[in-house]
């Protein structure tokens, strides 16, 4: 049998070890560029430029937003045992992939020590909110005693859509501890990334896009905060704003303000550390910073309170 | 109707031939046993300041429109003054008293609140124009059933929310509404000091009356100073309360508008806030319901308080093929409501809050007209003084139409059609409110299925307008934020440390 002929240049593979990546929006299942076409430069401490991420407006918050709402329902429609699954199948991914992302932190000025204490309490983190889906009701819903002929309980709803704000640093895990409660919840998201540190959040995409996390269910975008909170908290079909208590005090009130339009209801938690802190101490830092988000309480706050009322008769 | 006229009217009766007057006897309940003064100050660390007819408002009675009493306007330095009044209690004998000795208060409150009933079920009746029914039925003793209720968490707030120590917030700034209020003064002060806060209230400046005999009972029980100050006033006392600078906590209850200027006035201050907000409730009626009942429910849930209800099943919607007929029996049924003296205990329907309040829902109703609803008023009579509004219902209005959509706080209720049950969820969400519906069938799975998918925060099922101390209430969306009742309205008032003691 004749020998089939090959092109020369492939006799030799490619010794490139790796090949930089484009990093995204992530909107309803997909990775679009920001419509505006805009980016800015994210760089190494030492000021080496590392990666061009996209700048996002008003416009790619709006088809996120959009993404959101069409999917919620269909992740409130899954079962708790079923949510509980696939959050846990996101920790199972992320601990297959955990190299890139701790390269990738440290690219941006971790130390190898912190970046690899943050991803395992980022999958500490993940998994415990994955048991919450259907116990979260059981511990905070209640049959309530009505002094009448009526059977009355309480349980806990999704509110629907939430925007949130991620603290710039930890990079993933502030946001995880802000994402993780609302997926919890049954809400969708919209997710504003770290401007310092986006591309964690950026790759985590690429974890939920393989997670069987459905389409919509979490969107996210990168660029300034300055620009993407005023669009999230006017927007009058996003419910929830949650955030990190470090946010600029004058983003938080502007915040605050433009989420009267339709009384979303806004939260900033608290998870800031330092990326001076997490080098420095990350043990200390990393703990106490995962002791504060397992916090089911958390998940009580974006998710709505329902009291059914049914009379007892013959 | 006299003695002599009803003895008249039976001798008629014996005669026979002659139709009988098939009308209720006037049945008044008597004032006789009631006190209030002919004006009042504000009350303060534990007692009434000096009224200053020059800083004063006058309420009025709305079923005839006349002067009931006055009472001070609030001004800056006033509400300054309760606010240091409930620091120092917070700071002091309130905030060294124990869980025990706070919950002994407030069973003490509720126990006098009973022995009282009636007469604050007169008082809330000429002060608010609400049938006598309603307040002395439902009102008042919901009131103390509330105080009962959080009295007892007073002494257990460790057991109600797991891994937490809960502590109180500090000084809460409450404001209430007119349609219910010795009620909402019960859902605001009950939790507030079972959780070891200190109050300032505002009542509604149309309503301030049983808010300000509450506190002679809390005199008469020695509830130590300052723990509660009732502030008198509008909505300029409201916005000197609320930018407060040493609050800790706002309740508000009330009209949507309102609450978005709250909350946008505490924008720069990261205050705990709850609202309780303005509702369009959907009452969604399936032709397999019980439809006699239905109606039943219908007047219930629009009726109720002339309609001066946040949660009201202000929208009937209604599957086509009973439409005809619902409609047709809840014409006949309207005929027989009693529009008139809230005092009377045959009165279904009393007086209208305030005149104001009478305009907006004859504009509402106008509105609708001009955008072409069909009208339908109750053809009965209406006293000639004060302020009274007939039951209505506006048919032919669309989703988009403004009475469908706004809350018109009166007893006018809207009616569309539905064909499915996903068109009838579509309907009853697609508005900015969220607080409660009803859903009528006879179907239980129907019932989860609906259920599962209203936005809003209470649904009742073959029932309407249903309210206990131990279930929360609270709305969705535009409707509010938190919950009061139940464990969920401890939660308001407390701060939660993580104490980690779960892990």
């Amino acid at each position: 049998m004749e020998k089939k002929q090959t092109n020369d240049d492939t006799s030799q593979i490619n010794t490139m070890n790796s090949i930089p990546k484009t990093y995204k929006n992530y909107i309803n299942g997909e990775f679009p560029r920001t419509e505006s076409g805009r980016y800015y430069s994210c760089e190494a401490p030492d000021g080496k430029h590392i990666a061009n991420v996209g700048l996002s407006t008003r416009k790619d918050v709006r088809n996120a937003v959009q993404a959101a709402r069409k999917a919620q329902a269909s992740w409130a429609n899954k079962t708790a045992y079923n949510r509980g699954q696939i959050i846990y199948r996101i920790a199972e991914i992320l601990s297959g992939r955990r190299e890139q992302f701790t390269n990738e932190m440290v690219l941006l000025g971790y130390s190898q020590e912190a970046a690899e204490l943050e991803i395992n309490a980022c999958i500490e983190l993940i998994i415990y909110f994955a048991g919450w889906t259907d116990k979260i009701g059981q511990v905070f819903g209640s049959v309530n005693p009505v002094a009448s002929d009526h059977f009355n309980f309480s349980r806990q709803e999704p509110v629907g859509v939430v925007g949130i704000i991620s603290p710039e640093t930890p990079s993933l895990l502030g946001m995880l501890g802000l994402l993780l409660p609302n997926m919890v919840a049954a809400n969708s998201q919209v997710i504003i990334a770290s401007t310092q540190i986006p591309l964690p959040t950026c790759t985590f995409a690429e974890v939920l896009a393989t997670s069987d996390v459905p389409a919509g269910t979490v969107n996210i975008i990168t660029g300034l905060k300055s620009e993407l909170i005023p669009p999230i908290s006017q927007h009058m079909d996003v419910d929830v704003v949650v955030g990190d208590q470090s946010l600029d005090i004058e983003l938080r009130v502007m915040c605050e303000l433009e989420s009267a339009s339709n009384m979303k209801k806004v939260y900033f938690w608290n998870s800031f550390i330092s990326l001076e802190e997490l080098n420095s101490s990350p043990n200390e830092t990393i703990s106490t910073c995962l002791h504060t988000l397992k916090d089911p309480y958390h998940i009580l706050h974006v998710q709505e309170v329902k009291t059914t009322w049914h009379p007892i008769s013959e | 109707m006299s003695e002599k006229k009803v003895s008249e009217q039976i001798t008629r009766s014996n005669q026979a031939s002659i139709s009988i007057d098939w009308s209720y006897a006037d049945a008044p309940e008597s004032t006789s046993h009631v006190r209030f003064n002919k004006h009042y100050g504000l009350f303060i660390d534990g007692s009434f300041t000096e009224y200053n007819e020059n800083q004063s408002f006058e309420s009025i009675n709305p079923a005839n429109g006349e002067s009931l009493y006055r009472c001070t306007e609030a001004n800056k330095s006033d509400v300054d003054t309760a606010v240091k009044a409930a620091r120092k209690a917070f700071k002091g004998t309130w905030g060294s008293t124990s869980g025990t000795q706070r919950s002994h208060y407030l069973y003490r409150i509720a126990r006098m609140l009973q022995e009282r009933a009636r007469e604050f079920a007169v008082l809330e009746s000429m002060d608010g124009g609400k049938p006598i029914r309603e307040s002395r039925d439902i009102d008042i003793p919901l009131a103390a059933a509330y105080f009962f209720y959080y009295a007892g968490w007073a002494d257990k707030l460790a057991y109600a929310f797991p891994g937490k120590s809960p502590q109180p917030l500090g000084v809460c700034a409450q404001i209430i509404p007119w349609n219910f209020p010795l009620l909402m003064l019960a859902w605001k002060i009950a939790p507030a000091l079972a959780c070891g806060n200190t109050v300032v209230l505002k009542p509604a400046e149309t309503t301030s009356l049983t808010a300000l005999k509450f506190c002679e009972l809390l005199q008469d029980i020695g509830l130590p100073d300052g723990v509660v100050n009732i502030v008198t006033g509008a909505a300029k006392t409201g916005e000197y309360l609320v930018q407060h600078s040493d609050i800790d906590k706002i309740a508000f209850t009330g009209s949507t508008g309102v609450g978005k200027v709250i909350q946008q006035s505490i924008a720069e201050r990261q205050l705990p806030a709850t609202f309780e907000l303005g509702g369009k409730g959907a009452f969604i009626l399936f032709d397999d319901a019980a439809l006699n009942e239905a109606v039943e429910g219908i007047v219930n849930a629009i009726f109720f308080n002339q309609g001066h209800v946040c949660c009201a099943g202000s929208r009937l919607l209604v599957q086509e093929g009973v439409a005809e007929k619902v409609i047709d029996l809840l014409k006949k049924r309207m005929q027989h409501l009693i529009v008139g003296d809230p005092l009377d205990k045959n009165t279904d329907i009393g007086a209208v809050n305030s005149k104001e309040q009478l305009e907006t829902i004859q504009r509402y109703v106008e509105l609708g007209i001009q955008e072409g609803a069909t009208c339908f008023e109750c053809s009965g009579s209406l006293p000639t003084t004060g302020y009274y509004f007939p039951p209505t219902i506006l048919t032919g209005v669309s989703q988009s139409s403004t009475v469908v959509q706004e809350e018109i706080f009166g007893p006018v209720l809207t009616i569309q059609t539905f064909r499915t049950t996903d068109e009838a969820i579509e309907k009853a969400n697609n508005t900015p409110y969220g607080l409660a519906n009803g859903i009528w069938t006879d179907k239980g799975s129907k019932i989860f299925y609906v259920g599962n998918k209203l936005k809003s925060g209470v649904v009742w099922s073959n029932t309407y307008n249903k309210f206990d101390p131990t279930s929360p209430f609270g709305g969705f969306k535009e409707s509010g934020k938190g919950r009061e009742g139940g464990i969920s309205g401890l939660h308001a008032y407390l701060k939660l440390d993580h104490n980690g003691g779960m892990y």
